[in-house]
């Protein structure tokens, strides 16, 4: 099996560091020609950065990469294209106002006299590679009109255009309807037949199952299981994913429930193209408990709680706050009804970055200082520090840029800034992303507290460890839908199983 | 605990951020201190009041369009506006509104000047409508406003200035000469009106959510809009607020040369832009203060005005402008990488 499958990229102690966290922790990567190279992990392992570093997107911060004995150093993305490593983005990289072969060819246009763009080759390059990919797409059409699947089609044959001898597919099925997934893994045995070496991330497990030769699991940074693929099951991943101990965040007190403070009915969010993003979603929350909603990437979570905040005027479907509708149409009324977001992304949506931590604090609630028009800054400064307090953030001085802050202390801003409201509601987005150990378990135990409080916690989130530590409930969703409902201390196993479950059943749950 | 240390700056480089931070003042200093000795009768009562008056134009105009900068927009249309109104003051007092049938109805000088006032905040709304209704780009939508404004300040007179604007006392509006003319416990009536807006726009800028939700809009808008902030509003009152002091800057040049004139107030806008940055305000929005601007508008107009009384060339007048602008956004950007890194220093010194 090893001398079928030559290995045709060694990494040895892979370390990048990013400003606050290890991404990598000295990571040994052996990736094999000709077959299929499985790479798995939650969200926030690694694996992405892994990949970046090959692809020579990121430069390592230490360790080695070898190919056919030789050292080799990418320091930049053209560095691996031009050892013949290709990657395919979980995020497209493409240009919808281009057409297909634009596309394939941008940035290595075949030109004569190294001007003038010969796009008859290109169309025919791109004629073949179609072929090739059993895909009926004219070369000529523009990008923007192909459905996602088959501009992720197209992303590959950029890729193979390039005569990529290593090809990374991050989530190249996230997008694709069933027919087009069988197309690609067509693609990729011929490939392999060919002596590519292709890595496959996915959280799909069944498909790497189903797809792969040999599976590397990655945990936290660091590789906590690499084999054949051989006599791997679903509970072996899942064992080596999110390992035996279980990080304590459980409840300490006993939980006690107040009635229910929001319900959502039948939330349904249309998708450019048809279908729903949201898919006539329904939920309740009662006081006091904390709601985790799981599922992968692109399942509709953060939309819906989108649609919660206003964000989508078009969104179909009733909301209720203590028994009474929300018909607020806009971000202010609806935090005056007691709903507060923590968005997922802090820099694009809960900061403003170059404003003051106190600013930043005080944002959402601004008019209770104020007497008609007048702000009482001394009132307003001594709150702010209240919550500094309160939430023990970290700060020099609370006149000091938000931006100075720390990740998990400027998520604490967030949350300060959601509470100020005096929500009855929190919506919170991947409330731990991006921050380090240390602030996680600070900001779950304040998400602990404020339960107690008698808030009611919506919280999303894609780390199942998380989720099934933290949540009283657990909510599944998958392609916009609801999937799975499981009481809190539910098996991992069933809770991944939801959130590929083609879910039929979403009425009978919801009900 | 550490939340109560006292936001003194912290050491570094104290010395040279205050520096920078005060640079407008400086710059301010350097000029008058320049012109005083290098000009003659550039101190005398007269000239500082001649001064003092030319500064207060581009001042108005430089305050509207501060708050414009800082929710990260721009507005072009101040120009043409100040003619517009120029024009609209200019007609009602010779000619008052034709009601047909009924007659003619004539204004004294107050309904004159509400008139063109809210002609001003008028053009502002439109302004404002375009770009946050209609969603048009900031500077193509007040380049429109532009044209339109100056074009009707054009068809208005058929392109003529309206003369002898000393206004008829059977109407009440005699006293509109007093607008740019009158003096106030010796101060010119401009003046007054110059510190009365500057107080009005720094209060809001410091002490009201309005204010406060202007520079949240410019910091980031998608975060303020999530917060709870009304982009939209905001984003409407700002372009409102700059047509009116657009309107307030041609009712005093109307009243001033007793005359209007249809192209009264060309590149006017570009002055105001260049006094607002002179002043810190960040042309990519969230920061900017009302005093900077104020200061920015007055470094602007006695430099021009110093250089012409030292019969410097108008040519090379403009390229020492254009200089001062350059300068100002260069140490404008040093200033603020300066600041962050004091402020993470200050952070990190706090052993996270």
């Amino acid at each position: 099996m090893t001398e079928k499958h030559p290995i045709g990229l060694k990494m040895r102690g892979a370390v990048k560091v990013y400003p606050g966290t290890r991404a990598l922790k000295g990571v040994d990567f052996d990736l094999r020609m000709g077959a299929v190279n499985v790479l798995v992990g939650e969200n926030g392992a690694g694996k992405s950065t892994l990949m970046k570093l090959i692809a020579g997107v990121e430069d390592m911060t230490e360790g080695t990469i070898t190919m056919d004995g030789r050292e080799m150093r990418f320091r930049t993305k053209a560095d691996a294209v031009a050892a013949g490593i290709g990657i395919v983005f979980q995020e497209l990289n493409l240009f919808p106002n281009l057409s297909v072969a634009e596309n394939i060819f941008i940035g290595h246009e075949t030109t004569r006299a190294g001007i003038d763009i010969d796009i008859e080759a290109h169309r025919r390059a791109t004629r073949v590679l179609m072929e090739r990919l059993e895909q009926n797409i004219h070369p000529d059409t523009p990008l923007g009109n192909l459905r996602i699947g088959q501009q992720q089609i197209v992303e590959i044959a950029k890729a193979l255009a390039q005569n990529a001898r290593i090809l990374i597919l991050d989530e190249p099925t996230s997008a694709l309807s069933a027919a087009e997934v069988e197309v690609l893994f067509r693609v990729i045995d011929e490939l392999k037949a060919q002596g590519v070496g292709i890595v496959y991330i996915s959280h799909r497990l069944e498909e790497l199952i189903r797809v792969g030769d040999y599976i590397t699991v990655l945990r936290d940074g660091t590789i906590t299981g690499a084999r054949s693929m051989e006599g791997v099951d679903i509970p072996w991943i899942v064992q080596a994913m999110i390992g035996s101990s279980s990080k304590e965040y459980g409840r300490s007190e006993v939980a006690n429930f107040g009635p229910e403070i929001f319900r959502a009915e039948a939330i349904a969010l249309p998708r450019a193209g048809g279908g729903f993003t949201v898919d006539h979603v329904s939920l309740s929350i009662r006081a006091g408990e904390i709601v985790g909603l799981y599922g992968l990437m692109g399942a509709g979570r953060s939309e819906f709680l989108e649609c919660v905040m206003a964000q989508h005027p078009h969104a179909g479907g009733r909301f209720f706050v203590e028994g009474k509708p929300l018909t607020e149409r806009d971000v202010p009324g609806r935090i005056a009804r007691g709903i507060a977001l923590i968005p997922e992304d802090r820099k694009r949506d809960g900061l403003i970055q170059i404003m003051s931590i106190r600013e930043n604090l005080t944002l959402s609630s601004l008019p209770g200082f104020a007497k008609l028009f007048h702000l009482d800054l001394k009132r307003e400064a001594q709150t702010a520090l209240d919550f500094i307090k309160r939430l023990t953030i970290k700060v020099a001085s609370p006149e000091n840029p938000v931006s100075s802050l720390s990740g998990g202390n400027q998520q604490k801003v967030v949350i300060g800034k959601a509470l100020m409201t005096g929500p009855k509601v929190l919506l919170m987005d991947e409330p731990s992303r991006g921050i380090d150990i240390g602030a996680k378990a600070e900001v779950f135990r304040t998400m602990r507290r404020l339960a107690a409080e008698g808030l009611g916690i919506l919280f999303v989130t894609s780390d199942l460890d998380e989720v099934l530590a933290l949540s009283d409930r657990i909510i599944v969703m998958a392609q916009g839908r609801v999937t799975g409902e499981f009481p809190s201390g539910t098996e991992a196993a069933k809770v991944i199983s939801a959130t590929t479950a083609p879910a039929q059943n979403s009425k009978d749950i919801a009900a | 605990m550490s939340a109560a240390s006292p936001s003194t700056p912290a050491p570094g480089s104290p010395l040279l951020l205050t520096l920078l931070q005060a640079r407008t003042y400086v710059a301010l200093l350097l000029v008058f201190g320049f012109f005083a000795v290098m000009a003659p009768n550039f101190l005398s009562v007269a000239n500082s009041v001649i001064v003092a008056k030319h500064a207060a134009l581009t001042a108005f105009l430089a305050i509207g369009m501060t708050f414009v900068i800082i929710t990260g927009g721009i507005d072009l249309s101040v120009g043409s506006t100040v003619g517009l109104c120029s024009m609209v003051s200019g007609w009602l007092i010779l000619y008052g509104i034709d009601l047909g049938t009924v007659g003619t109805m004539h204004f004294n000088t107050l309904e004159i000047t509400l008139i063109v006032m809210c002609v001003g905040v008028f053009v502002g709304f439109i302004n404002g409508i375009l770009i946050t209704k209609l969603n048009v780009a900031p500077f193509i939508a007040t380049l429109g406003t532009l044209y339109i404004a100056r074009g009707a300040a054009l068809l208005s007179s058929g392109g003529r200035t309206f003369p002898n604007l000393s206004g008829n006392p059977d109407y009440g509006s005699d006293s509109f000469p007093a607008i740019g003319a009158g003096t106030f416990l010796g101060l010119p009536v401009q003046i007054w009106m110059l510190i009365a807006v500057g107080l009005v726009a720094a209060y809001i800028a410091r002490r009201t959510p309005l204010g406060r939700h202007i520079y949240a809009v410019g910091g980031n808008e998608r975060g303020a809009a999530l917060s709870g902030v009304k982009v939209n509003r905001v984003k409407l009152f700002v372009y409102m607020f700059s047509g009116f002091c657009a309107a307030i800057v041609g009712l005093i040049i109307a009243s001033q040369l007793q005359a209007a004139h249809p192209a009264t107030g060309e590149t006017f806008e570009l002055n105001a832009i260049a006094a607002a940055v002179l002043g810190g305000t960040s042309l990519s929005g969230g920061r900017g203060k009302i005093g900077g601007t104020i200061v920015g508008a007055f470094v602007i107009s006695i430099l021009s005005d110093g250089l012409v009384m030292m019969s410097v060339s108008s040519f090379w007048q403009t390229v020492i402008k254009g200089l001062v602008i350059v300068a100002a956004v260069v140490i404008d950007q040093a200033q603020s990488r300066l600041q962050a890194r004091v402020a993470l220093q200050q952070e990190a010194a706090l052993g996270r």
